[in-house]
């Protein structure tokens, strides 16, 4: 027990002795939380817009103020010709164009239906998409208006939405971003713990000392594991407290699967370091474990809408399952019954990944 | 360098052998080839097919309380939309608790009096949509969806009476270079930015990281070679590998994943060129100032690549963050760069554009290597 103590110790020292590396584990992380949860939105607001009208009559200004009125609209550019339309598009100057043909507001005045060409740039089709909706829905507002008998007929829908009623994107990357840069925090220091001293040549000399295999692989595990767990929960605090996201399920709970998933995460890293001879081989090897894991994870888009294969690899994820119980924990209350649920693959990719860890080790002694 | 080749004096010869010495060091090391060949082919495989922000199929569940002849129409017309996929129902009780393990993203309610509120014109909502927030872009689009389903299906319903009178205005809307608006073709160019960051900033940081760490940097500076042969030597083997690293992205793009390339290769060899520029300075800056691989790697992660994924308008549109943030990401090479490559391929040589974001990367490019250079300046000077 007192070696391992030492162990552990001697492994703190080595990460937090030199004032940089205390400086870049603690830091980055938190800043990346604050910059991110803002930068990361899927609303669509600021858009630039071209308009290029050949109609003269009053229902094209009409439809242009009211778009202009808009809260998603930012910059309204007026063009003289197709040609420039599309050259304004083209510089990516403009996310959406307007034309109104010259029959626009005469097809109105006479009561039939007139057609407002919109174009989109769909390099951007994602947040081309979202500015179409919105103007549809300032265009069936006027539509409403010159034709009172549309909206009598039009049925509506009640739409609620559960957890987060306002629909608030930083109550989902918040507690996103806490799996998501705990992870990477401590895969690295992970990574580099023991590919460092093979580096360097001492592992050799920890593995002809007394200590065992084992008590050297949780030495090594104990500073990530502290790194992770210290940073989750302060970003945890963060999100509870600065961003006043509600927390409505178990604290308990969510702290266990933290350690639980810092648990797994350190696996993976053990694995990657075992198996590297430099530093730089750990770190490059973790850069290249790190992006699936966070593009499988649900952070950037829904593991259900990937292909069947790619739902079957997120299984294998640990921060796919720590995500569902970080946002379950904050927004649905969610029950000891299912935190477990998501629990367990996780302490099953870190038996695997450790015992792999272990044998590889083990290899090199022989 | 043997001592069997001895130093020449002559400048190119000298950069010469050193770029020879540092292509071998870096294609020697297994980690070189799997960060600049294995990773791209890995990355782009999961940006074409995994990142999808097409949204289909969402898990929905259909709650049909009403027996009559026109809400089952309406339940088969949610039912057959391709952005649901439905799971039936008869009681509330029955979805809710799967909307709360997460296996289905929302419900619809189709209510008992559904054929009262739907005669009662519009005096009640005539459906219920409940939506998980806790993806909110998911919970946008079942709504959108949903109403917009039970649009299509009124209008039709009253054609058939022939009482339906058509919009007013309607919009006719076309989506210039990807009409079929399939995400792969803006995410897996963007994807080539992210592959050259990691070539040209991490493995550039640790590199020289690595020299400063064992001191053998200084045993090079003070060798009769330049500073500047030193810099050349040590960043153009990574220049090319990252130019190789594009190359290989591009014909995998549009072989494989469906990514037409409509610009030119040279506009498009172009813009690496100078998006390499900066990312190769950056690499540079954080090992000077760190010379240590662990912290290099820490700052490489935080400054270079998680700014490249989420700053760089590749995933989230830059129009729609807060003011600071836009300004942010007017010194993250990656923006410019992610944008370029999106028009390079999606749209043609705009060479207005292209200029302007080269400028911007090779000013950013500039300022990265004004920092190291004073920085390297001080070192030598003690």
């Amino acid at each position: 027990m007192t070696r391992l103590k030492a162990q552990i110790i001697k492994e703190l020292l080595c990460l937090l002795r030199d004032p940089k590396s205390r400086v870049v584990l603690i830091v980055p992380p938190l800043m990346q939380l604050l910059i991110f949860s803002y930068a990361a939105t899927l609303e669509v607001s600021n858009v630039d817009m071209v308009l290029l009208n050949e109609d003269s009559g009053r229902w094209s200004h009409e439809v242009i103020s009211r778009t202009a009125a808009s809260s998603f609209i930012g910059s309204i550019k007026t063009v003289a010709g197709p040609e420039e339309m599309q050259r304004v598009i083209d510089e990516r100057r403009a996310l959406m164009a307007l034309h109104f043909q010259s029959d626009f507001s005469r097809n109105l005045s006479a009561g039939k239906p007139a057609v407002l060409q919109v174009l989109l740039d769909g390099r951007r089709a994602n947040s081309a998409q979202i500015a179409q909706s919105y103007l549809n829905s300032v265009i069936s507002g006027i539509n409403e208006e010159i034709q009172p008998k549309l909206s009598a007929n039009m049925p509506k829908a009640e739409v609620r939405n559960w957890f987060n009623p306002n629909l608030i994107y930083q109550w989902f990357i918040v507690p996103a971003l806490v799996g998501t840069l705990a992870m990477t925090s401590s895969l690295i220091v992970c990574a580099l713990s023991i590919a460092r001293e093979r580096e360097l040549g001492t592992f050799d000399q920890l593995l002809v000392s007394p200590a065992k295999p084992l008590e050297i692989i949780i030495g090594k595990m104990v500073p990530a594991l502290i790194v992770g767990s210290g940073l989750g929960c302060v970003m945890i605090a963060a999100g509870a407290f600065i961003f006043r996201i509600p927390f409505t399920g178990s604290l308990l709970l969510l702290l266990i699967s933290l350690v639980m998933f810092i648990i797994s995460v350190v696996g993976i890293g053990l694995m990657i370091s075992s198996i590297c001879k430099t530093q730089q081989q750990a770190i490059l090897g973790t850069f290249s474990i790190i992006v699936p894991l966070i593009l499988l994870s649900g952070f950037a888009t829904p593991v259900e809408n990937m292909p069947y294969i790619l739902q079957l690899v997120a299984e294998a994820n640990p921060l796919k399952h720590f995500l569902i119980i970080v946002q379950g924990s904050f927004l649905k209350s969610l029950s000891a019954e299912m935190v477990f649920a998501s629990v367990w693959p996780m302490l099953i990719i870190f038996s695997v990944t450790f015992t792999l860890a272990v044998v590889f080790i083990k290899g090199r002694l022989q | 360098m043997k001592g069997s080749a001895p130093i020449k004096s002559n400048y190119s010869g000298r950069l010469l052998s050193l770029i020879r010495k540092e292509s071998l060091q870096a294609v020697r090391d297994p980690s070189t080839i799997l960060i600049a060949f294995i990773l791209p082919v890995i990355l782009l495989f999961l940006f074409a097919y995994a990142v999808s922000l097409d949204v289909r199929q969402i898990r929905i569940g259909v709650v049909l309380e009403s027996n009559t002849p026109a809400a089952a129409e309406l339940a088969a017309a949610l039912n057959s939309t391709r952005y649901f996929e439905v799971t039936a129902a008869r009681h509330r009780k029955e979805v809710e608790d799967l909307v709360v393990a997460g296996s289905l993203r929302g419900f619809v309610v189709i209510p008992q009096d559904f054929d009262a509120r739907l005669a009662a014109n519009n005096k009640a909502a005539v459906i219920q949509v409940i939506a998980d927030g806790v993806s909110p872009n998911t919970a946008n689009f079942i709504s959108g969806y949903a109403q917009g389903v039970l649009g299509n299906w009124n209008t039709a319903r009253l054609s058939e009476k022939g009482g339906a009178s058509p919009p007013v205005i309607s919009l006719e809307s076309r989506f210039w270079f990807n009409p079929e608006i399939e995400s792969r073709r803006f995410l897996v160019p963007g994807a080539i930015a992210i592959v050259m960051t990691m070539i040209g900033t991490l493995l550039t940081a640790l590199v020289i990281a690595r020299e400063w760490e064992r001191g053998t940097y200084e045993a090079i500076i003070s060798t009769p070679i330049g500073r500047m042969e030193i810099l050349l030597g040590k960043l153009l083997p990574y220049f090319f590998l990252g130019m190789g690293a594009t190359v290989c992205c591009t014909v995998l793009a549009t072989t494989l994943f469906g990514v037409p390339l409509r610009g030119s290769w040279f506009a498009l060899l172009s813009l690496s060129a100078c998006f390499l520029v900066p990312a190769l300075g950056q690499g540079l800056m954080i090992s000077t100032l760190t010379k240590n691989q662990f912290v290099a790697a820490q700052a490489a992660l935080f400054s270079g690549f998680l700014p490249a994924f989420m700053l760089s308008g590749f995933l989230y549109e830059i129009d729609s963050m807060p003011f600071i943030l836009q300004m942010v990401t007017r010194i993250i090479p990656a923006s410019y760069f992610v944008a370029n490559l999106q028009t390079v391929f999606l749209t043609g040589d705009i060479w207005s554009q292209f200029i302007r974001g080269m400028a911007a990367m090779l000013a950013v490019g500039c300022l990265f290597f004004a920092i190291t250079a004073a920085k390297t300046h001080k070192r030598l000077d003690i």
